[in-house]
């Protein structure tokens, strides 16, 4: 696991360990998920896919669960917090 | 649960008999609303809370008109959670027949009174880019609008209690008439007028009157603000009402001010159970997606089922019924519920006061029906 | 969208410890058997992140389901049950059929969430979901953890985190000091590698265990900062860069239920050779009751054995079946809610997420349903996996039924284009 993988959260670029998740690439570029209904920055709450908390745009594709997709190589992740 | 003599009561707490009960009330009635579940729980929870003036006949275009106005009086003083958007109505034509049907349709509102706007192809995409390309055009209903009808409901119920109604939830209704209301755990309440207005439930407590279940199916997608801009209705949808035999399908969409889409919509004739519809739900979805490809892969949070109460006519029942001088119907309303609450609240007043009202009120006798039958499938 | 229909002779949905044993069990009758998962990889909640070269028990079983040639579907989520013998599920390339004759359900658990003020902060999270996030790269050396909430599995994941270079500052634990050292007593009782599970006392030498404690407020600017935790009557607010906190363990029965399956108390009810209310559907695992790895192990080989025709070898491990479920009883007793709990949510706290619905909106509604309708709480993608809990422990709400999609999936894998197969059968599940 000590390869490293480069991919962007919100334009910046972020460096992390191969086989993480996405959802660990917004953690570590200190990027909130989503922000929600009432406009609290929320991040993953159940790390397991079903909270829904973890939903972000990867490679232009809306609302996908963070948690449960590994980084690739220049994935464009957009969050909305 | 409280027995007691009132004006009238209503058996159903939907939109219909939330309305009911507001326009009773402020005519100074002892008002009770009954409902054997939550307030706004059955078609009303179910549908797409589209508020549109529909030509489909003159007396529908006279009820689903007059109600609209009132709606868009009443706006103001909708909270919040109503949710209430003048989103408008976009009619979609895929093609040349369909445009002569726009057209149509245009001179016929225009008749009438209501803003509407013929659309080329190339201001339909301006207006509603995701639809597929190919479309011939539309005819905008820019004062039609959308709310979320639970809290609707909830809304007309509260300022009924506020003038005085009693609302009685929780316990179902077995028997209804002769002045007498009475409940499954055997209480009862006196009426001088009991209204019916149980959707597609009413024809168990009045056995005879001309309602069916027609099941429809709806889904609805995670937040896409400015996919869709307007409620989007194929022309084909008429078809699809009129059908009073067949299954069918039509493309419907509403933007929710959450910037969810809800989706729709199937009419079942026949189907009495509650489960969701493999067969329909495809179709519904792959017309859905022939007029929006995009839709593909929006992200489908719930589908979920509803039962609309039809007539043969497809106009609602609004009046006395039979030789029971306490019983009227306020139901039948197919897929206008909505829209047509406030105005069919105030017609059913009128009657109750003996006064005329706004619209004639002929059309939707109940009276009218002894001599209709639904088709059978 | 759909490929053509895969057929199984067996098919396991969860790939836990469960499904795991189910699924080489069932195997090694030659018949065709298929576990379904959605993760990359096997090994469901508590063995996520093992492989067949671990240093673990997990890893002797996952090279079995190597060895035995049971086909892996991962990375696939089960939505729908179309049709009697079938099962519709979501991966990244659209929605795929499978068929089955014998089906066994091994879903597993989640988290408990119990709101209280703070707790929607980022950082803030469950206790199993911050390993989850360590195991999928979350670097935790050097930062300050707090663990809290109810059950095992917050001293395994305090371990976890441990070894892992977190500064562990304590775990608060809600049970009570003697429930815990009853509980202690009872699994040494046990022996063996339930013993071992606890033993993690060693691992966890200057983690403070606290008991008799819960936390009450999460602090912080969009991120958490402080947790301020009650105790013995006394608060104590404690600087720290995450909180992972869960109370224990609740059964995800909802595809058992979209299938007809009846439940017995909120589990899934089973008789003595692990099948459910419908035939040929067995359960096995935390849907039938909260018991750990050991029961998850045995009640997945017994439901793998009897799906095969081997009734008696499944026999062969009653007795032991029968101990480990003394044991999901102890479990359920030394971790039951206090009713302390139910006074952490303020009427501004957020109990439904996906809505933001506040508790004080919810408590002015009669039901579930009728919360539901009028607040939208329960209706966002978490389809209520997260506030129903909550709203069940503070407001005795029991839930609806379930209805398809029992997740959230793109809109066109709805569309069954095989339905014409089908038409032989009733649609109506």
């Amino acid at each position: 696991m000590s390869e490293q993988i480069e991919l962007s959260v919100n334009g910046r670029r972020v460096t992390v360990a191969a086989g993480s998740s996405v959802a660990v690439a917004m953690m570590i570029g200190g990027a909130s998920c989503r922000t929600s209904v009432s406009g609290e920055p929320r991040g993953p709450l159940c790390g397991m896919g079903i909270c829904y908390e973890c939903r972000a745009e990867i490679d232009g594709v809306a609302h996908r669960r963070s948690c449960q997709i590994a980084c690739m190589s220049r994935m464009a992740i957009k969050t909305d917090g | 649960m409280s027995a007691g003599k009132y004006d009238v009561v209503i058996v159903g707490a939907g939109i219909v008999g939330a309305a009911c009960a507001l326009e009773c009330a402020r005519e100074k009635m002892r008002v009770a609303v009954v409902d054997h579940d939550v307030i706004g729980g059955g078609a009303t929870a179910a549908g797409m809370g589209h508020i549109v003036a529909m030509d489909d006949s003159d007396a529908q275009f006279a009820l689903t008109r007059f109600s609209q106005q009132l709606w868009q009086q009443a706006r103001a003083e909708l909270p919040d959670d109503v949710e209430y958007t003048q989103c408008g109505t976009i009619w979609v034509a895929t093609d040349d027949e369909e445009m002569a049907e726009v057209h149509r349709k245009a001179s016929y509102y225009e008749h009438r009174g209501v803003p509407v706007q013929i659309l080329t192809a190339e201001e339909l995409e301006r207006l509603e880019p995701n639809l597929r390309k190919g479309m011939a055009g539309g005819l905008l209903v820019s004062e039609d609008g959308v709310l979320y009808p639970p809290c609707a409901a909830r809304f007309l119920v509260e300022k009924a209690q506020a003038l005085g109604a009693i609302v009685q939830l929780g316990a179902p209704v077995s028997e209804i008439g002769n002045g007498r209301v009475r409940r499954a755990d055997g209480s009862e309440l006196w009426a001088g007028v009991i209204v019916n207005a149980a959707g597609a439930w009413a024809p168990e407590l009045t056995r005879d009157i001309s309602v069916k279940k027609r099941k429809g199916h709806l889904v609805i997608t995670d937040r896409y603000p400015g996919l869709v801009q307007h409620q989007l209705v194929e022309l084909g949808y008429l078809k699809s009402a009129h059908s009073v035999t067949s299954d069918s399908v039509a493309f419907n969409v509403q933007p929710r001010r959450t910037g969810q889409v809800l989706i729709g919509s199937s009419r079942q004739y026949g189907a009495e159970h509650k489960e969701v519809d493999h067969e329909i739900l495809t179709r519904m979805l792959q017309r859905a997606q022939e007029y929006m490809p995009s839709l593909a892969q929006t992200c489908a949070i719930r589908v979920w089922t509803g039962f609309r109460a039809a007539t043969p006519d497809k106009l609602p029942l609004i009046g006395p019924w039979g030789e029971d001088s306490t019983l009227y119907l306020a139901t039948g309303h197919e897929g206008l519920g909505i829209t047509t609450s406030l105005a069919t609240g105030r017609l059913l007043a009128d009657q109750l006061v003996g006064r005329a009202s706004m619209i004639p009120r002929e059309p939707y006798l109940p009276s009218r029906t002894t001599t209709m039958e639904h088709a059978h499938v | 969208m759909v490929s053509a229909r895969k057929q199984f002779d067996v098919l396991i949905v969860g790939g836990g410890p469960a499904g795991i044993a189910a699924a080489v069990s069932a195997a090694q009758s030659g018949k065709r058997v298929g576990l379904v998962d959605d993760n990359p990889a096997v090994g469901g909640q508590i063995w996520r992140g093992e492989t067949a070269q671990s240093d673990s028990e997990a890893a002797a079983w996952i090279a079995k389901l190597h060895a035995w040639e049971v086909e892996l579907c991962t990375g696939m989520r089960v939505f729908d049950a179309p049709a009697p013998g079938v099962l519709r599920v979501e991966s990244s390339a659209g929605a795929h059929e499978f068929e089955y004759r014998k089906l066994i359900l091994a879903t597993g658990a989640r988290e408990r969430f119990l709101p209280f003020p703070g707790w929607t902060l980022q950082n803030v999270m469950g206790a199993g979901a911050l390993q989850a996030l360590v195991k999928s790269g979350l670097p935790i050396s050097g930062k300050r953890v707090v663990v809290a909430g109810s059950g095992p599995l917050l001293l395994a994941v305090a371990a976890y985190l441990k070894n892992h270079g977190a500064k562990v500052v304590g775990i608060y634990e809600q049970a009570s000091r003697a429930a815990l050292a009853k509980f202690g007593l009872k699994v040494a009782g046990y022996g063996g590698k339930l013993a071992q599970a606890f033993s993690l006392r060693r691992e966890l030498r200057n983690v403070p265990l606290m008991t008799n404690a819960w936390p009450v407020v999460a602090k912080g600017d969009g991120v958490l900062q402080s947790v301020v935790i009650s105790r013995g009557g006394k608060h104590e607010e404690i600087a720290s860069d995450y909180l992972a906190c869960g109370f224990h363990l609740v059964p995800n029965t909802e595809l058992t239920v979209l299938l007809g399956c009846r439940l017995q108390n909120g589990f899934v009810e089973i008789d003595h050779l692990q099948q459910t209310s419908v035939a040929n559907v067995f359960c096995a695992g935390e849907p039938t009751g909260i018991g750990g790895v050991e029961l998850s192990l045995i009640e997945g080989q017994i439901a793998g054995l009897v799906a095969i025709g081997k009734q008696d070898s499944a026999e062969d491990l009653f007795s032991v079946r029968r101990k480990m479920r003394r044991f999901a009883e102890a479990l359920d007793r030394t971790f039951a809610l206090r009713p302390e709990l139910k006074a952490l949510a303020s009427a501004e706290t957020i109990v439904c997420r996906c809505e933001d619905v506040k508790y004080g909106q919810l408590a002015q509604h009669r039901s579930w349903r009728d919360a539901k309708l009028h607040t939208r709480c329960g209706m966002g993608p978490c389809q209520g996996r997260i506030c129903g809990p909550a709203a069940q422990f503070l407001l005795g709400w029991t839930p609806e039924s379930v209805r398809p999609p029992i997740f959230p999936v793109a809109l066109e894998n709805l569309i069954c284009e095989t339905l014409e197969q089908d038409k032989e059968h009733t649609l109506v599940m």
